[in-house]
């Protein structure tokens, strides 16, 4: 065998391996709706919590169960319920954003995999006052009042 | 306008030593290059003189750049911005370093400090080459110069300064309490850093001493990576092609060395104090270390075959280049924020992607331009080397390893993609196993190369001599990959059978790696150590490759919880990974039952450490591990946990919490409900039912503690759990004095407290009863078992060895030959 043709055959071998890898992407980043669109395909979701709605997860009746509501980052307001099966994710409460990878299953998003995008600390921690009447705000109002008042935001704008 | 407790000199002095740093940089690599492009001897020695003052002027800003900000974060000055961004009071001496280099100006510092110790070594050592490969390093010095520079081009940023003013950084713009009469469109108040008392302190994460190690190691590998490249360089421009692989190859060799210890103490840190579960997931932060690594390996390799047989040294140009390349790419990738969506241990974006980009371009495409130029120049060998000899298949094996590391970057580098293109690829639901089902093949090809190809000989092998050498090794190893597979059990049936099949293949080929090349250091080399730098380090290279595999297929969840829990709907969807454990009950986990003790705090921060013992049912083993977790640290809701793992030799437990009891101390709100009970009635409560048995009254008292007419009732009361256990429970109820004393009793398991409120003459009761769930403490725990990891670090330490042996050797041989000359 000459050496140019071993060399050949592991260049093949190394562009069809690329080839493969670039074409197994298999998964695209979408918004909620197109999710919602397209159920058993495994995508990415980029989507914030709703701070409105509780995140349910009892370690002592199942330690592995979570589920919480997700509302578009985008304007369409649009949302789903997430179910994650993997336990607790940290800085869940915090977080600014939220990618989800999984897929959309009957009337709920199976989340494999989460990855939290909280805020800069430092930017955070030097607005004290704001943060705390913002959260207090939304405790007290009971869930529906919250989304009717940013509803009015909306149409003063 | 002055502000009152600000220390501005440092800053000053800090600004004054980045000019000139940044200055003296430039003319250093002006001087050197044309003290390189000279003709004449007079003038180059000049010009060389000007250049090494420069350069040493350099070296001296950098260092005093370094000691300044570390004096600003050693001493709290949190006027300054990067000190309050990263450090606070309570931090602990050992990780005022690792807040150095948690931001991106402390770690271009750290790696313009490198090339400054690189640089002088050069000087000293390269004479001829100095002028041209100084031109590189210090061109490479000033553009690190204009990252931390924090200057302005027409409106344009040029670098982060780490000693801006935290009053200059815009932080405190919107903060209303600092500024004159509460008014943001105004000044801040002349004591604002009165209300400053505290940074905001390092990522309670990088809080370890990893983190304190790892990236001094690592981006002195990165720094290092510059040294072939600018001898390649060198070689390239003044058309000595095949001269600078002498005094290039050790330091491409030390390069090695060093980044790959770099990248693995990064894995050993995910391994061991981080919470991924693993030393490696194909993050593209790790991939982006990795592929130059790969690429330099590719390099070296070209460069044996150069040296023993005068080919491949077209390649050997084009590998350093592109391993240099790499460097600069990846830490576009990594600094640039691009990663963002994908990577979970990116930096964070500060704003300089163009320069970033620019750092890239302007080494790597006059590097590509100049080698294209070239390429007809430098010298090769027209015949073809035979199949049969050493340099050929070396060549095969460094083209191996240089086409997985495009494939690793080509799949890494999606999000560039995405942003060039405006697609919206992600990577695919098994993004690890993607990486792997390649990878693994690539791990094949390497581990039977290795072990064969050293007993090759250079220009070609008769198969008699050959197989003679080979035939013992390869019978060992097959022996012992045979017993590793039937005893060891891999049985990897996550994925496909293929892959399976590739893993055996794979374990039988690092097996090969490790026997063959231990056999060579006595078959080949007669035990002379001094010579075995080569086979030594890929001793260790196997021990790695058969540490990875093991460990990797045979890593096994020991927390599967599917206690009372019917089987699950579909085992894929859901992994059931944690394990929750409440306080002094104990619990099955596999061949283990777990009990959760008790938790103690750190003195200083809110740090908690929660004791697990871990007994196995055959009473062979019992220890005590330790995970802890920052609660609520700082502002960061929520836990941050780092794992604890107890070490065997041929195995690890490796453990951390995922969630805890009550984070937020929420109050008990339950009360006692009460309910009227005769002997035999039963109550039932949200987790089974509670019997109520007789009342018992004790009346010889005595008289100092009831008075005259106390009593003293017990009731005896059955608990009956859902989960089958019963639990006997006794409340008493004290008349003592004139004065009614309920005394509850607890049920901590079953999160029930029991009050007996009144006792009737007819024997019947008032019960109090209270679920609550304040009073249960539980943590909630992942735990691991990752067989053979040790094969792996001890690999590590072992390949490093052996490439630093050869290094050695290859210093002296050219101590040798250079006197010889």
């Amino acid at each position: 065998m000459k050496r140019i043709h071993i060399i050949l055959l592991v260049f093949i071998a190394g562009t069809i391996a690329l080839l493969i890898g670039l074409m197994d992407t298999g998964s695209t980043y979408e918004t909620i709706a197109e999710a919602k669109a397209k159920p058993g395909k495994f995508v990415h979701v980029a989507v914030r919590l709703d701070k409105s709605k509780p995140v349910e997860y009892d370690a002592k009746k199942d330690a592995n169960y979570l589920s919480f509501e997700a509302i578009a980052i985008d304007s369409s307001r649009e949302s789903m319920k997430v179910v994650y099966r993997n336990g607790e994710i940290p800085n869940l409460m915090i977080s600014e954003r939220l990618v989800l990878k999984g897929k959309f299953v009957n009337d709920h998003f199976e989340c494999k995999d989460v990855q939290t995008k909280c805020p800069s600390k430092y930017k955070e921690s030097m607005k004290p006052t704001e943060k705390s009447i913002q959260t207090s705000t939304s405790a007290n109002l009971p869930a529906g009042q919250t989304s009717t008042a940013s509803t009015n935001l909306e149409a003063t704008k | 306008m002055d502000y009152i407790g600000e220390h501005l000199l440092p800053g000053q002095l800090g600004h004054f030593f980045i000019v000139l740093s940044l200055v003296a940089s430039l003319i250093a690599a002006f001087a050197y290059f044309r003290s390189a492009q000279s003709k004449n001897e007079e003038d180059a020695t000049h010009w060389k003189k000007l250049a090494r003052f420069a350069f040493l002027a350099e070296v001296v800003s950098v260092f005093a750049i370094f000691g300044i900000l570390f004096y600003i974060i050693s001493n709290h000055l949190f006027e300054y911005k990067y000190a309050w961004q990263h450090s606070s009071r309570s931090l602990e001496v050992k990780y005022l370093l690792a807040c150095f280099w948690e931001g991106q100006e402390g770690s271009f510092l750290l790696w313009s400090v490198w090339h400054c110790v690189l640089g002088v070594i050069l000087m000293r050592t390269s004479k001829k080459w100095e002028a041209p490969v100084m031109t590189v390093v210090s061109f490479a010095q000033f553009c690190l110069a204009t990252m931390i520079a924090g200057i302005y081009f027409f409106g344009w940023k040029m670098g982060s300064n780490p000693f801006i003013l935290l009053r200059d950084s815009g932080v405190l713009d919107s903060a209303p309490a600092l500024h004159i009469n509460g008014d943001i469109a105004q000044g801040l108040r002349q004591d604002f850093m009165l209300s400053i008392k505290d940074g905001n302190d390092l990522n309670p994460l990088l809080q370890n001493y990893w983190m304190v190690i790892h990236p001094p190691v690592l981006f002195m590998g990165f720094a290092s990576t510059i040294v072939p490249f600018a001898f390649a360089i060198a070689g390239l421009w003044k058309k000595k092609f095949g001269e600078w692989t002498k005094p290039g190859l050790p330091w491409a060799l030390f390069s090695a060395a060093v980044l790959g210890v770099g990248i693995m103490m990064g894995a050993m840190w995910a391994y061991e104090s981080l919470t991924f579960g693993g030393y490696w997931a194909w993050d593209p932060v790790e991939n982006a270390s990795l592929v130059p690594w790969l690429v330099l390996i590719s390099g070296i390799h070209t460069l044996l075959i150069y040296k023993n047989s005068g080919h491949s040294l077209k390649a050997a140009h084009l590998f350093f280049i592109l391993a240099f390349g790499l460097i600069l790419y990846s830490t576009f990738l990594t600094r640039s924020g691009i990663l963002g969506e994908t990577s979970v241990h990116a930096f964070t974006d500060l704003g300089m992607n163009w320069q970033l980009l620019i750092f890239l371009l302007i080494f790597v495409i006059p590097a590509l331009i100049l080698f294209f130029r070239r390429y007809r120049e430098i010298p090769a060998i027209q015949k073809e080397e035979s199949s049969s000899s050493r340099e050929f298949w070396m060549f095969i094996g460094s083209l191996v390893f240089f086409l997985s590391a495009v494939v690793i970057i080509g799949k890494t580098s999606l999000p560039v993609f995405n942003k060039l293109f405006g697609t919206k690829l992600a990577p695919p639901e098994k993004a690890e196993f993607a990486y792997n089902q390649i990878q693994v093949f690539v791990a094949i090809i390497i581990a039977v190369l290795t072990a064969v190809t050293q007993y090759l000989k250079y220009k070609g092998t008769t198969p008699k001599y050959f197989l003679k050498k080979i035939f013992i090794p390869t019978l060992i190893a097959a022996v012992i990959a045979t017993w590793i597979l039937i005893v060891g059990k891999i049985n990897y049936q996550k994925e496909t059978v293929g892959f399976m099949a590739a893993i055996w293949i794979a374990v039988a080929g690092s097996v090969y790696t490790i026997v063959a090349n231990a056999a060579y250091i006595w078959l080949g080399l007669k035990g002379k150590l001094k010579l075995s730098g080569g086979s030594i380090s890929h001793f260790g290279f196997g021990m790695v490759l058969l540490g990875i595999l093991i460990s990797s297929s045979k890593k096994e969840v020991l927390s599967n919880n599917i206690n009372g829990i019917p089987v699950s709907l579909d085992k894929n969807e859901d992994p059931r990974e944690n394990l929750t454990l409440v306080k002094g009950l104990t619990v099955d986990m596999g061949k283990y039952s777990l009990t959760y003790e008790g938790d103690s705090a750190h003195p200083k921060k809110q740090l908690s450490f929660y004791k697990v013992r871990f007994k196995s049912k055959d009473g062979k083993e019992e220890f005590i591990l330790m995970p802890n977790s920052f609660v609520n640290y700082k502002g960061n809701e929520g836990l941050m946990s780092n794992p604890d793992a107890r070490h065997y030799w041929d195995h690890d437990v490796f453990t951390y919490i995922t969630s805890i009891s009550n984070p937020d101390n929420t109050k008990d709100t339950a009360s006692f409900k009460p309910t009227s009970m005769k002997p035999g009635d039963s109550l039932f409560y949200s987790g089974g039912y509670i019997i109520f048995q007789e009342v018992k009254s004790k009346d010889s008292l005595p008289e100092e503690l009831f008075g005259k007419t106390g009593s003293l009732h017990e009731a005896r009361l059955k608990v009956h759990s859902k989960s089958g256990s019963i639990f006997s429970i006794e409340p008493k109820l004290a008349i003592a004095k004139g004065e009614i004393m309920a005394l509850t009793d607890t049920l901590l398991t079953e999160n029930l407290q029991f009050q007996l409120q009144k006792v009737n003459p007819d024997n019947s009761i008032i019960l109090g009863v209270k679920e609550s769930n304040t009073i249960m403490k539980y943590i909630t725990l992942k735990a691991y078992k990752f067989p053979f990891i040790r094969l792996l670090w001890f690999g590590v330490v072992i390949t490093a060895i052996g490439i630093i042996i050869s290094m050695v050797r290859r210093i002296q041989l050219n101590r040798i030959s250079g006197s010889a000359t």
